[in-house]
């Protein structure tokens, strides 16, 4: 049995504008271990995502349908008092940006022993300081010791987003969801909290959801890839078949037009247009107003199919 | 470097120190740029490139006049602006124009998008109601933004489009040069290539002259013709975009190089964790500024402050470890 199963799951926000569907019908699933990506622009509802499967969704948005099974439990029918029993223990979230996910006026020890005394009944202070320095020590902190009294506003971007990392790996968590970890980060500190992310999934066997926007980096990590699209996943499948023979017109753009080091043609590839605002979809596929090869076919939303060992939405792939 | 091309802005030894607070009575020296040397040639695009924290920007604002230079000289049209507020500037301030990270913040919320693209030619021209009307319909056109937008407000338009307004924005002027700090770096990757084609696009109209700074090397390569390496406030390697694609030399770019995601390479190594973080500008080490991060490291990088050295065809490096 999967660790995470998303079934069908609906987030939508109730606005005064009209009803937003953030998150329209996603389905996929996670095992023990493993690494998914989730790839999409600003907007597409990979936050929301997240935020659906930790149970942070405020009003006006609401779960209005599906299932998030996680570990054979329903997390959306828990209520707060059992969520929060789950988030930091079981589930554990690393936020976008390290500079607003920690408390400034809390030193790190304090925050971090907070996660632990919190979780864990009957386990000590002295047991809980030293947890925690030993996964400070983990994540390639300096002088981690001497970290734990610090603030978190002493510390440069790439060490808070280590803290981070380290807080959310304290209670051992079976599944780790990282929302845009190294985006606010130089490439240099990114490649070394990439390689970080990898090396402690696979030494705590936590299986992790990574979200960006960036599908280098996705590619560089992911065993399994899912590609969204204002709302909804238009291809999802094994990394392998997806980066290196991708079907869908979208995900074909988005590799296409990184940048390459090896590559001497004076202008980059550009997917036409941006994606439609979420009030004001177009009929039929949502991709079509971007797309070269959409006719009239795509003015009907295109079906589930299972083509290539990947899960696809597009009319025009056969 | 090439004698054929004209120079529009030189930038000479330009160091900038802040002092800052370390404690309640302590105040200590904070070396935003040592000794900066570069040029700009006409039509050409510069690229700054390094970490955060390696100056890069306090160069752009030191030629917009937004920071004074502490020594050193900046020179545009035969005159010296280190040292001159943007007030003092007369003329030369419409031919410098920049374009910021941040289109969420750079663009005034309380503002129209016609009036926000008016503003500099009000400001800087006595042109009257219908010809500035109608050179910012010309611009639109030229920038692709659409007639309809300019009766609306910032927040009503994504990050993309609201970079095109402020690339619009920095172009209405026809500057000579335009200065484009991370222009792309909030952006997502989909958008980022139409920028940086609009860009391109744009700077082959208007013949205009490109400084751009970021912290990405794998963009730069589109889009430069010069780049500049910046480490702790000071450059590093300066070549042609071809000779330093070729062949990266100083152990900073090579570990720039090595760290740009790509999709046909494996996630770096073990070794990427010895990389280790850009230092504090504050109490410089004596020796080289890269001795704890570099692989190549030897005792005498401790000792000497290496200089910038030509290794043949303007390729310049900063670092004598690699070149013998």
């Amino acid at each position: 049995m999967a660790l995470l199963e998303i079934k069908n799951l609906k987030t939508y926000f109730f606005t005064r504008n009209g009803v937003v569907k953030s998150v329209d019908g996603t389905s996929f699933s996670i095992e023990k271990g493993e690494i998914l990506g989730i790839v999409g622009e600003s907007g597409a509802g990979k936050s929301i995502t997240a935020f659906s499967i930790l149970g942070l969704i405020d009003p006006p948005g609401k779960i209005v349908e599906g299932e998030i099974i996680f570990n054979g439990r329903d997390l959306v029918k828990l209520d707060d008092d059992e969520l929060q029993k789950i988030r930091g223990d079981e589930i554990s979230m690393i936020f976008q940006d390290p500079q607003t996910s920690l408390n400034p006026v809390i030193s790190i020890g304090e925050q971090m022993m907070e996660a632990i005394l919190y979780h864990k009944k009957g386990v000590s202070k002295k047991e809980a300081y030293s947890a925690c320095v030993e996964i400070l020590k983990t994540v390639g902190l300096p002088a981690a010791q001497k970290r734990m009294k610090s603030y978190p506003h002493q510390l440069s971007g790439g060490m808070k987003q280590r803290v981070v990392i380290a807080m959310a790996l304290l209670n051992n968590p079976k599944l780790l969801v990282a929302d845009e970890p190294t985006t606010a980060l130089d490439v240099t500190i990114q490649a070394q909290i990439l390689y970080l992310m990898k090396k402690l999934s696979q030494e705590f066997h936590s299986a992790l959801i990574l979200i960006t926007h960036d599908i280098a980096v996705v590619s560089q990590l992911c065993d399994k890839i899912a590609v969204m699209y204002a709302g909804r996943i238009v291809e999802y499948g094994k990394k392998e078949d997806i980066i290196f023979n991708p079907l869908h017109p979208y995900t074909k753009g988005l590799i296409e037009c990184l940048p390459k080091l090896n590559d001497d043609r004076k202008r980059l590839y550009q997917i036409p247009g941006i994606m439609p605002s979420l009030l004001g979809l177009p009929k039929g596929c949502y991709f079509k107003d971007r797309c070269e090869l959409a006719d009239e076919q795509c003015d009907i939303y295109p079906p589930r199919q299972e083509i290539d060992k990947r899960i696809v939405f597009c009319h025009k792939v056969k | 470097m090439p004698q054929s091309e004209v120079k529009l802005l030189e930038v000479k030894e330009v160091e900038k120190i802040f002092s800052v607070k370390v404690g309640a009575f302590e105040k200590k020296d904070l070396h935003a740029l040592n000794r900066v040397s570069f040029d700009i040639y006409k039509g050409k695009t510069l690229s700054l490139v390094g970490e955060s924290g390696c100056g890069k920007t306090t160069v752009g604002k030191v030629i917009l006049g937004l920071y004074q230079a502490t020594k050193g000289e900046v020179i545009f049209r035969d005159e010296d602006i280190a040292e001159l507020a943007p007030s003092k500037r007369g003329d030369i301030q419409k031919d410098i124009q920049m374009i910021f990270q941040d289109p969420y913040s750079s663009l005034n919320p309380r503002k129209k998008i016609k009036t926000i693209l008016e503003q500099p030619l009000r400001i800087h021209t006595n042109m009257n109601k219908s010809e500035r009307r109608e050179a910012l319909l010309s611009l639109c056109d030229d920038v692709g933004i659409d007639y309809s937008y300019l009766e609306r407000y910032p927040h009503q338009f994504s990050g993309g489009q609201r970079q095109r307004i402020a690339i619009a924005r920095a172009m209405i002027l026809k500057p000579e040069l335009i200065l484009a700090d991370e222009p792309i770096s909030a952006l997502d990757v989909s958008i980022q290539a139409q920028i940086l084609n609009l860009m391109m696009d744009l700077q082959e109209k208007f013949h205009s002259t490109m400084l751009f700074i970021t912290h990405d090397i794998s963009v730069v390569k589109h889009i430069s013709d010069y780049i500049a390496v910046m480490y702790l406030g000071e450059i590093v390697e300066y070549a042609s975009k071809k000779e330093l694609f070729k062949e990266p030399k100083h152990p900073y770019t090579k570990m720039l190089f090595s760290t740009v995601p790509d999709i046909h390479t494996p996630l770096a190594t073990e070794s990427v964790l010895k990389t280790g973080e850009i230092q504090s500008p504050i109490d410089l080490p004596k020796g080289c500024f890269f001795q704890n991060r570099c692989i190549y490291k030897k005792e005498s990088c401790t000792l000497s402050h290496p200089e910038l050295v030509d290794s043949g065809n303007n390729h310049m490096v900063r670092c004598p470890v690699v070149l013998k």
